[in-house]
């Protein structure tokens, strides 16, 4: 029986069809690979996609939700809260967040809190709420409750940069089953590999995914520098230096007056 | 037209920064200094992490005072025997400061320790500077001499063992006291991201009785090699260093240098080291006011590492 389950769960993992198998999700990314150059000021990145009958003849049901979370590469960061010690303002605690997405966007048609119950949410890690933040508490680590401080900083913080985001109207809908989703690449994005991860909801059930992935690469010179910055460092080092005093001499050269 | 910088991690406007660099060059030409400890400010201000800062300036700083000490050796105003004796501890000093500027960063503390060495250093230094160049303002004023003390008197200073002779600076003083200012200005300037001119020129003069003739000079090659070894350390151990924000700087910087060195030649001495006391008091005030009022946001992060 066990072993049946996991042999069907195989099959539908790979036709990319949800739990119900009636529907099944077709996108297509605008863009795969997104170049951070010199002059990058952030980019705008489509999906679109379609929702297609699967098997062919079984009827679709829709009002469908959908949603889209776009997961960065993982980052291990620390946040740190202040307190006033001795009349000045000094980090007293801190956290560590380990492994979790340097970028996270959840995208959907409406809120998410509408689209299915808690339970399914929570399961699926679908909203910022309810996405997997593991902390290093001492030896453990571990998510903690939703209103934990630090977890909920730590989540506004990375809002603040338009590194972490919820959007209920980045997803439209053009037709009942083609629609349009909308991620936003803000200028400070995190190069890495990025996962996408596309749910389709019917009736508070989740009936189909799939997934699809890109790239965000610095190029160019911007690419050599932080490559010999951190691969390099001494030699790195010893460039700069040098590229100082040769701005130097020019400088003394070109406005020598005596 | 916005750039953006690879270490610092962000895009900033390119004439911002520019013009940031010839601001400060301006200010370093007129008073004969670096300026790192009004660089420093600014770039924190602009958003760079305190951290990228503290090790980019050094290398802008690296650039300005090796035009000026250029110019000192063509004039042959400087002292290269006691440069070198005070480099000697100055890398010393560079080398300590960098190091612990790596275990505070680990420490989430540095911000801190950058915030209080700015307050404590720049408000009294700022403020002997002003009291001194009042008290040389009024004397004038009331037509005495400006001198402050009689050339060849001695301290206790001029009492420890170890001494030795510069012949260009014409002074005979211990080995102590001169290792002991070139270790605390490397030190402060790989902690702070400063030369550290305006603390060294006086430092010289009041405690070594260097003449004024070779004192920038002299000072400028301290600072030279000191904040050239910071960059290369800081980029070898804490791989800060932004190489496209340093030549923006660097650019900007001596560009400035050279319109401020006119009216900083025209005004008269006491009123210059007013203004710089004053400009440096001004810098300290602002970063104690930060320590002291509580911050719009008490929590912030730190990137630890990828995965």
């Amino acid at each position: 029986m066990r072993r049946f389950a996991i042999m069907f769960a195989f099959v539908t993992g790979l036709c990319g069809a949800g739990p119900a198998a009636a529907e099944r999700l077709v996108v297509s990314l605008s863009n795969h690979r997104v170049a951070v150059t010199s002059s990058f000021v952030g980019e705008e990145l489509v999906l679109f996609g379609t929702i297609e009958p699967d098997p062919v003849t079984s009827p679709l049901r829709p009002p469908y939700d959908l949603v889209v979370t776009v997961t960065g590469p993982r980052q291990t960061l620390r946040t740190r809260r202040k307190q006033r010690v001795l009349g000045i303002w000094v980090n007293v605690d801190s956290r560590e967040f380990v492994r979790v997405p340097a970028y996270l966007a959840v995208l959907s048609n409406r809120s998410v809190n509408t689209i299915a119950n808690a339970d399914t949410l929570r399961r699926l890690q679908i909203g910022l709420d309810n996405f997997l933040l593991p902390q290093r508490i001492g030896s453990d680590v571990a998510d903690t409750v939703r209103d934990d401080p630090f977890r909920r900083s730590f989540v506004r913080l990375q809002t603040q940069q338009g590194l972490y985001r919820e959007s209920s109207t980045a997803v439209t809908f053009l037709t009942p089953t083609v629609f349009r989703a909308a991620i936003p690449m803000p200028a400070a994005v995190p190069t890495g590999s990025y996962g996408i991860e596309v749910e389709l909801f019917t009736g508070g059930n989740l009936v189909a995914r799939t997934n699809s992935a890109l790239d965000v690469i610095k190029t160019g010179f911007e690419q050599y520098v932080a490559d010999a910055a951190r691969d390099y460092g001494l030699l790195y080092g010893m460039a700069t230096a040098l590229m100082a005093l040769l701005i130097g001499w020019f400088a003394s050269v070109i406005f020598a007056r005596d | 037209m916005q750039i953006y910088l690879p270490i610092a991690d962000l895009p900033v406007n390119i004439f911002l920064v520019l013009g940031m660099g010839l601001a400060v060059g301006y200010i370093s030409g007129m008073f004969g200094i670096g300026g790192g400890f009004l660089m420093t400010p600014l770039l924190i201000f602009v958003g760079i992490s305190p951290a990228v800062a503290v090790a980019t300036v050094s290398s802008h700083i690296a650039a300005s005072s090796f035009t000026g000490a250029l110019s000192y050796w063509r004039k042959r105003a400087l002292d290269i025997a006691l440069a070198l004796m005070l480099l000697s501890s100055g890398i010393v000093g560079t080398a300590t400061g960098v190091w612990l500027f790596t275990e505070l960063r680990a420490l989430d503390q540095l911000d801190l320790m950058i915030g209080v060495s700015y307050v404590t250093l720049l408000t009294i230094v700022g403020a002997m500077m002003i009291y001194e160049s009042v008290r040389a303002i009024l004397r004038t004023r009331h037509g005495m001499p400006a001198t402050l003390r009689r050339p060849g008197s001695h301290t206790w200073l001029h009492g420890l063992p170890f001494k030795l002779r510069f012949k260009r600076s014409k002074i005979y003083v211990s080995a102590i006291p001169v290792w002991a200012i070139g270790f605390v200005i490397g030190f402060v300037g790989a902690i702070m991201g400063i030369g550290g001119g305006f603390l060294l020129v006086p430092m010289l003069i009041y405690f070594l009785r260097v003449p004024t003739a070779t004192v920038i000079g002299t000072s400028m090659v301290l600072t030279l090699v000191t904040m050239a070894s910071a960059t290369v350390m800081h980029a070898a151990t804490n791989h800060l260093v932004d190489a496209v924000l340093a030549l923006i700087l660097m650019v900007g910087g001596v560009i400035g240098a050279q319109f401020g060195a006119r009216p900083g030649q025209k005004m008269r001495g006491e009123r210059l080291r007013l203004l710089l006391g004053l400009l440096v008091f001004a810098v300290g005030c602002r970063f104690a006011y930060e320590l002291v009022v509580k911050p719009d946001d008490l929590y912030s992060l730190r990137y630890v590492r990828s995965g």
